[in-house]
């Protein structure tokens, strides 16, 4: 009716002042949280980006191709340098000085002669014939075709002289030398020839490793968390239970590898290096992990499910396992795949009991002398020699794949099983 | 509650026989087993793997813990449990001999395998510099003498203690206390370097005093603890050109496009003057065997004989390629008879 009516309290402009600050400091807020999301994926690209951009040139290795006569006098004294040199000499005819030649032996692999022998072994019908055969380079040729070594400046603080650059250019020229897939990458144990190492030494010695973790942690973690989430009374001792558990949780994992140390190689006096104490340790490593998500998921099941099994009938352990443990198992099996991630991407517990170490031959067993992905890629960004910066980088992609291989199990589980209430 | 039982016994039961098949394994071992220092590894793991491939053994395997850990499980005892080889970049000390023979370890051969030389070196775009042992001592240790005093080291500059070094801040990355290449360059670097300022010795008369007043290196950032991963390191000299790294000889042999090493008292750092004992910094590399082991284990005498074979570390040997450096021929060939008859160290 009247113009002069008084304003409402809402129509104040304290009031809207007040709501102005109210939507600024919600947009902010918003501001500040993709601020940190950007940050936070920008971090990301840069460390994926570097980690490619230096790693990927170590999936392809540098191949000489050598005509090579399989003498059978020379086969059957195991003479393979010999048959492999006589080769490589038939390319340079002009180079007959014993100097220059040694330069072109070093053109090859060291390993390049057990390739042949193998040849030989595989197919005994080569001896007496000439084959082609495309042999692994030097891993300091390969980095050189690769980018990673300059021909300028002093001869002496190149990695290669000018008589082995000559050498380089002229089989590269001919069409016997290129780059192909490195198949020894993902073949091989570890080498101290970086063209020699591969990963699938510490590849096997991470699933060992990882099938002893699980056959102990899991059937573990699962019966521990069902008896304190379902049975057990709530008492005093229930509760120390469960403040040590997840105070484990937290304990760093070099302490594991200690109790590892005193008790599976000083009390049941299990062998060094072996993938059954480290599958143990890393056991006792992620047992908390399983036990506190298992005990959550197993929270979450609705009470109600309990009762109505139990009013029809259900004995308390009929409930558990045809009821609540299946409505619990998406969690679980989520819980025990990141504990399992964190396990494989673990290095320090290993370090006390041997498995930080050179081992070149493939494990076989639970007791053979074995190392793990991480472990290995530690050891390689260790080494001085330059083509092992670049298999750094992809034993960490590779690493990487296994790792989003996991997690992406992980959702996957959880989307296809979860049941919401 | 049965079936919590059952599933109580069952654990109990997998424990008990993992436990019994791993006690059974480790009671015979076919593969040698060797331990110690990070500077040897290089050269023990590339005879290991050139072992294995003669295809006769298993190749042996190696572990890198430090020599002082290596040597500590090396006397721990004898038995396939207990490793048959320590690396050590340091003769073993007569505290650790007198260890391993407590422990039942009286027969030790030591093999000599050459020597390695550690070296400050910088990023190749700075200009050559050159160094002694007393202005590295100068330059990084924590107390130096100024008028008759040991006072907190004053010098912020290389220029501040010799007018003719660069005008740069003092920056040292170099390895932390745990690193065998620390031990060494206190005592060749540092401790060296101290007994070449005349006015230390006078000021510390004891001599327990004087080692520590030697050894203790700066805190005030003129030496950055870089850790262990050297090619870190010469990311970072190459970020800042006037700083220094400390290099073990195999490392800077392997990068020398991108380093170069500071001359010590005019000497340059290459294998010959290392080996002809004119480079200062440097350093004998030891490989210990357990005599006990040879026959039980199989393989030891043939790896001693591939370890000491001219192959391996003769001028030209495989080893020379990955940084060792070579002993001179007659004493190579007198260590090979002595090491092939197990001769036991005395010291």
């Amino acid at each position: 009716m009247s113009v002069t009516a008084a304003k409402s309290h809402y129509q104040s402009e304290a009031f809207a002042r007040r709501l102005r600050a109210r939507y600024a400091a919600e947009r902010n807020f918003k501001i500040a949280g993709i601020a940190a999301i950007a940050i936070a994926s920008l971090m990301l690209v840069v460390l994926l980006s570097s980690i490619v951009t230096k790693g990927y040139t170590a999936f392809w290795q540098a191949q000489v191709r050598v005509e090579v006569t399989f003498d059978k006098a020379q086969v059957e004294e195991r003479n393979y340098t010999a048959i492999l040199r006589q080769g490589l000499y038939a390319q340079f005819p002009e180079i007959t000085e014993r100097g220059a030649r040694r330069t072109l032996n070093e053109l090859l692999s060291s390993g390049a002669p057990y390739e042949l022998e193998a040849m030989v072994t595989r197919d005994p019908s080569i001896v007496g014939t000439t084959r082609t055969v495309w042999v692994r380079a030097d891993d300091e040729v390969d980095q050189f075709v690769k980018g990673y070594f300059t021909r300028s400046g002093p001869e002496a603080e190149r990695r290669l002289n000018d008589a082995k650059i000559a050498a380089v250019d002229a089989l590269v020229a001919k069409g016997a030398l290129v780059q192909s897939f490195n198949t020894t990458l993902f073949s091989a144990g570890d080498s101290r020839e970086a063209e020699q190492a591969g990963i699938w030494g510490a590849i096997v010695g991470s699933l060992l490793t990882l099938l002893v973790t699980m056959s102990l942690s899991v059937p573990i973690g699962i019966a521990a968390a069902v008896y304190l989430e379902e049975f057990a009374p709530k008492n005093k001792w229930t509760d120390l239970i469960e403040v040590n558990i997840n105070n484990l949780a937290a304990v760093p994992s070099i302490i594991f590898g200690l109790l590892g140390l005193a008790v599976f190689l000083g009390f049941f006096g299990l062998p060094r290096s072996a993938p059954l104490v480290g599958g143990l340790v890393m056991a006792l490593m992620t047992l908390p992990v399983i036990i506190i998500s298992a005990r959550v998921a197993l929270k979450s099941v609705p009470p109600s499910i309990r009762e109505a099994a139990l009013g029809i009938g259900a004995s308390p352990l009929q409930t558990v396992t045809h009821h609540v443990l299946p409505l619990a198992m998406p969690g679980i099996l989520t819980g025990t795949i990141i504990g399992m991630a964190r396990a494989l991407g673990e290095t320090a517990p290993l370090l006390m009991i041997g498995m930080v170490a050179f081992i070149v031959d493939i494990p076989h067993g639970w007791t053979d002398s074995a190392t793990v992905l991480p472990v290995q890629i530690y050891m390689w960004a260790d080494s001085p020699e330059r083509a092992f910066t670049e298999r750094t980088s992809a034993a960490i992609m590779i690493l990487l794949g296994f790792l989003i291989l996991m997690n992406g199990l992980a959702v996957f589980l959880r989307k296809k099983f979860e049941r919401r209430w | 509650m049965i079936t919590r039982k059952h599933v109580f016994t069952a654990a109990a039961a997998v424990a008990l026989s993992v436990a019994a098949t791993g006690t059974v394994q480790a009671q015979s071992r076919d593969q040698i087993r060797a331990v110690g220092s990070s500077t040897v590894f290089p050269f023990t793991t590339a005879v290991a793997e050139a072992f294995g491939k003669g295809g006769k053994f298993k190749t042996p395997v190696v572990e890198s813990t430090g020599t002082g850990g290596g040597l500590k499980l090396f006397c721990a005892g004898v038995g396939p449990a207990h490793p048959d080889i320590a690396n050590a970049s340091r003769r073993i000390k007569k505290s650790e001999v007198e260890q391993c023979a407590a422990n039942g370890v009286t027969q030790i051969t030591e093999l000599k395998i050459g020597f390695d030389g550690i070296a400050l070196a910088y990023s190749k775009k700075a200009p050559a510099v050159e160094l002694t042992t007393a202005v590295i001592w100068k330059a990084l240790a924590k107390d130096v003498p100024v008028d008759g005093k040991m006072v907190a080291n004053p010098y912020k500059k290389w220029s501040d203690i010799d007018p003719k070094l660069p005008n740069a801040e003092i920056e040292v990355l170099g390895p932390p206390p745990t690193s065998g290449t620390r031990d060494t360059f206190n005592e060749l670097a540092m401790l060296e370097g101290c007994k070449k300022v005349p006015e230390v010795k006078k000021i510390v008369t004891d001599d327990k005093a004087f080692e520590k007043a030697c050894m203790t290196i700066r805190e005030d950032g003129g030496y950055v603890e870089a850790g262990e991963n050297d090619n870190l390191i010469v990311q970072k000299l190459n970020a800042n050109p006037s700083a220094f790294g400390v290099f073990g000889y195999s490392y800077i042999d392997q990068n020398r496009d991108k380093l170069q090493a500071a001359k010590m008292d005019g000497v340059e750092l290459t294998a010959q003057n290392v080996a002809g004992g004119k480079y200062e910094l440097s350093r004998p590399l030891y490989v210990y065997v357990k005599n006990a082991h040879a026959g039980v284990i199989p393989g030891i005498r043939e790896f001693i004989a591939e370890y000491t074979s001219e192959r391996a570390v003769g001028d030209d040997g495989y080893l020379s390629d990955k940084g060792l450096i070579a002993e001179p021929k007659d004493a190579r060939d007198a260590a090979r008879t002595s090491a092939m008859n197990l001769t036991p160290l005395q010291l």
